[in-house]
């Protein structure tokens, strides 16, 4: 029986949460590598992209819900979501005109594209803040919970409880269908084979005529799809506040290096890893501890290596680590 | 060859002194229509920020560094002020002060001995001693290092409940809060440097968040966000309050018509001035020096080709890590300055986008690689992101007159107009990086 309370507890605390986070990060580390595969550079307005598509969706959410249009148990933000996704890859392509072709014609340092991507990123936090505002929104309706606690005490008659949020299971079979669309566009369309070959050997790619314009517009739009979804998954399943996201642009960097930069399967993985450790590292076992041991004999302290406000320690950590030691990444990634 | 950068700028001779006498203008202007102390108070907290400016424009102008983690050189030279010049807690260092220090010096020589280990033992020993090491020192650390923050923020919580600091003057502890900084940079550039150049930028991303994250949450070490205050003047600078009370201020006061507690404010604002113009002058001539003897030449030289420097036998990443050090130390400065000035230390004010971000928007439009142009760029930028707070509302005020008074609409945009600035601050940035890359005053 305690055995059974400490997997649950374990499974409530660290194993779904750190599930949907790294669903959440996989599909952030995806839109940065897929930008650094083909544009070759680290895009830090990645962050206030997600940002902005998910500030966008939000409001499309609201303007639904005011004409009573839903999903009846799913939330109204799902609905919304490919008309957020199309407007942020509107504003991705303007931003893509307007400011990176230049450099990209130019040839110049990948540095320069990363300055211009911080000057993009003013623009789109000011944009988001100037749209929604700063405050924490909760946008989430529908159903809330899968399996409420109450009724899995009821159910199951163990001391721990498990709450499953509705939010949870949908970011994670959104990001399956997302990767599993992603994946089967790279490997098995004609569009989606030229971007990896011009990820690959940019010259060649060339030679054997492959559009370069039209390899970098379907790269934005796949990254603005990628940033909105996560975006909106993260805001639904915590809260959307705009200075959040640029937040996450640390540990979704560190995922897309854990993985190996360019490498969209490493990206996946990179989320997970870097989800994982996260929660791990920060999450109090006393519980699971005081389950496990014999008797009644219970920790007197808290059993955590670090406390919540260092997660960012272990993003960094992992990313250090990983330079030191292996800097192409796990996935052996393109840079060096 | 002139030794004066800005003279060789396009522009002529005259572009560097009529672009700061523009500067100089608009500080005058804002005295004359707004208030003389927020003029005051836009010069000294731009000389601040130009100190920051220096400190990247060597990173960015002699070397080509991109540091996203400003912000954490400037929160930890800020911790300087508090550890040096504020009165200690009476009974926390015995309380856990020994234990403190015993904790960070296991933690140090646990790394030590991983990287030690990790160089001298074959790869299959490595693979299991190194982790093994490490885990096994930061639970030990943790042992040492728990009770005795506990131990520390238990004595005197409610007024202190902190390490406290040495009591002694506070002008001493602006070098210690550029070493603090330099330390920090020691750490991140001997793992990041000699790496793509996007991965400096992002692990000083890294390092910065935690720098702010560590000054936030330990509590033993300056409050956390419990705030520090009443950190000590430094040497020159009076307090108000005294002023107010001295008959021979009184009287000078009186004789230029000023009211007492406004020429108090002022003349506490002109010392700090002084003393901040003392510090970025006595810099600028220092970087001066350097950017023009054989080791400036070699740093530009490493900068504009690196194998070509490399292959002349100079070792590249070596000096990446040197002028990475000296300009994180310039940062810390500046934020020990900082904290200095403004008399506590709130460690939630640190903002990325204010402190680094920001920064760099300075140095860009300013003219990288130009100490001058730093210091232009640092008091332009500063100007506006101030003024553009005031502006965005009164403009959209202007633009939205033509709504109906109180609909939700006009309503939301002037509300939102403050938020303008950032906005500003991004379009600044492309245009300059855009049109004119070189800047205000360009590197000759």
């Amino acid at each position: 029986m305690d055995f059974l309370n400490a997997i649950v507890a374990l499974m409530n605390y660290v194993i779904i949460p750190a599930s949907s986070y790294g669903a959440q990060l996989a599909l952030g580390a995806l839109g940065v590598t897929l930008i650094y595969g083909i544009l070759r550079f680290s895009n830090f307005a990645h962050g206030d992209t997600m940002a902005f598509g998910s500030g966008i969706t939000i409001l499309l959410t609201w303007g639904l819900q005011a004409l009573g249009v839903g999903l009846g148990q799913l939330p109204t933000a799902l609905l919304a979501l490919p008309f957020g996704i199309a407007l942020t890859a509107a504003l991705v392509l303007v931003t893509d005109r307007a400011v990176y072709r230049f450099y990209r014609k130019k040839k110049s340092a990948p540095v320069i594209l990363v300055m211009a991507s911080v000057g993009v990123m003013f623009i789109m936090n000011g944009i988001t803040r100037f749209m929604i505002g700063v405050d924490e929104i909760r946008f989430d309706d529908g159903l809330r919970f899968i399996i409420s606690a109450k009724e899995f005490k009821a159910a199951t008659g163990l001391d721990e409880a498990l709450a499953l949020r509705s939010t949870q299971v949908i970011t994670v079979v959104t990001a399956l269908l997302v990767v599993w669309a992603l994946f089967w566009f790279l490997n098995r369309t004609r569009t989606g084979k030229s971007m990896r070959a011009f990820s690959d050997n940019e010259d060649l790619a060339l030679l054997s005529g492959i559009n370069p314009e039209k390899v970098v517009a379907v790269t934005w739009i796949l990254a603005a799809a990628l940033a909105t979804t996560a975006g909106t998954l993260y805001g639904l399943d915590k809260a959307f506040k705009a200075f959040n996201y640029f937040q996450l642009l640390l540990p979704i960097f560190a995922a897309a290096i854990v993985g190996g930069l360019g490498n969209p399967l490493g990206a996946i993985a990179g989320g997970f890893i870097i989800a994982f450790s996260e929660v791990a590292v920060t999450y109090d076992f006393r519980k699971v501890v005081g389950y496990l041991m014999p008797g009644d004999w219970s920790p007197d302290g808290p059993i955590q290596l670090l406390s919540t406000e260092y997660k960012f320690a272990v993003s960094f950590a992992i990313l250090i680590i990983v330079l030191l030691f292996k800097p192409t990444g796990l996935f052996k990634g393109k840079s060096v | 060859m002139s030794q004066h950068q800005p003279q060789a700028a396009s522009g002529g001779a005259f572009r560097a002194p009529l672009l700061f006498a523009a500067m100089a203008a608009l500080l005058l202007l804002e005295g004359t229509t707004g208030s003389w102390n927020s003029a005051l108070y836009i010069l000294n907290t731009g000389l601040i920020a130009a100190i920051m400016a220096l400190g990247v424009n060597m990173q960015w102008g002699y070397a080509g560094l991109f540091n996203t983690g400003v912000v954490g050189f400037v929160a930890i030279g800020g911790l300087a002020p508090v550890l040096i010049s504020m009165p200690p807690n009476t009974g926390a260092f015995s309380a856990g002060g020994f234990g403190i220090v015993l904790a960070l010096a296991v933690a140090a020589g646990v790394i030590a001995l991983a990287v030690l280990a990790n160089r001298r033992l074959t790869f299959q020993r490595r693979v299991v001693v190194v982790p093994a090491l490490l885990i096994c020192g930061f639970f030990l650390y943790r042992a040492i290092f728990d009770p005795a923050a506990n131990a520390i923020e238990g004595v005197n919580t409610a007024a202190a409940g902190n390490l406290g600091g040495l009591n002694l003057p506070v002008l001493f502890s602006w070098p210690v809060g550029a070493l603090f900084a330099a330390g920090a940079a020691w750490v991140v550039g001997k793992t990041a440097l000699g790496l793509r150049s996007d991965y400096l930028a992002i692990a000083t991303l890294g390092i910065g968040e935690i720098i702010v994250a560590v000054i936030k949450n330990e509590d033993w070490l300056a409050r956390g966000v419990m705030n520090i205050n009443g950190i000590p003047r430094p040497w020159p600078v009076p307090y108000e309050v005294a002023l107010q009370d001295s008959p021979a201020f009184l009287e000078r006061a009186a004789a230029l018509g000023i009211d007492p507690v406004t020429a108090s404010t002022l003349l506490v604002k002109l010392c700090y001035t002084g003393l901040l113009a003392l510090v970025l002058l006595a810099l600028i001539w220092l970087s001066q020096l350097a950017l023009h003897s054989p080791w400036g030449r070699m740093m530009r030289a490493i900068r504009d080709n690196e194998t070509a420097a490399a292959a002349m036998g100079k070792n590249v990443t070596l000096r990446h890590l040197q002028i990475f050090i000296i300009g994180s130390a310039v940062c810390g400065l500046a934020g020990a300055m900082l904290i200095t000035m403004d008399g506590q230390m709130t460690p939630g004010s640190y903002n990325p986008l204010r402190f680094t971000f920001l920064v760099w928007v300075m140095v860009i439009v300013g003219g990288s690689g130009n100490n001058w142009g730093a210091v232009l760029g640092a008091m332009l930028i500063w100007f506006l992101w101030i003024k553009v707070e005031v502006w965005g509302p009164q403009i959209m005020v202007a633009l939205t007159s033509g709504l109906a008074e109180g609909s939700a609409l006009k309503q939301h945009l002037v509300e939102s107009a403050a938020q303008m600035r950032l906005l500003t601050m991004g379009v600044i940035l492309l245009l300059v990086l855009r049109f004119s890359p070189r800047g205000l005053l360009p590197e000759k």
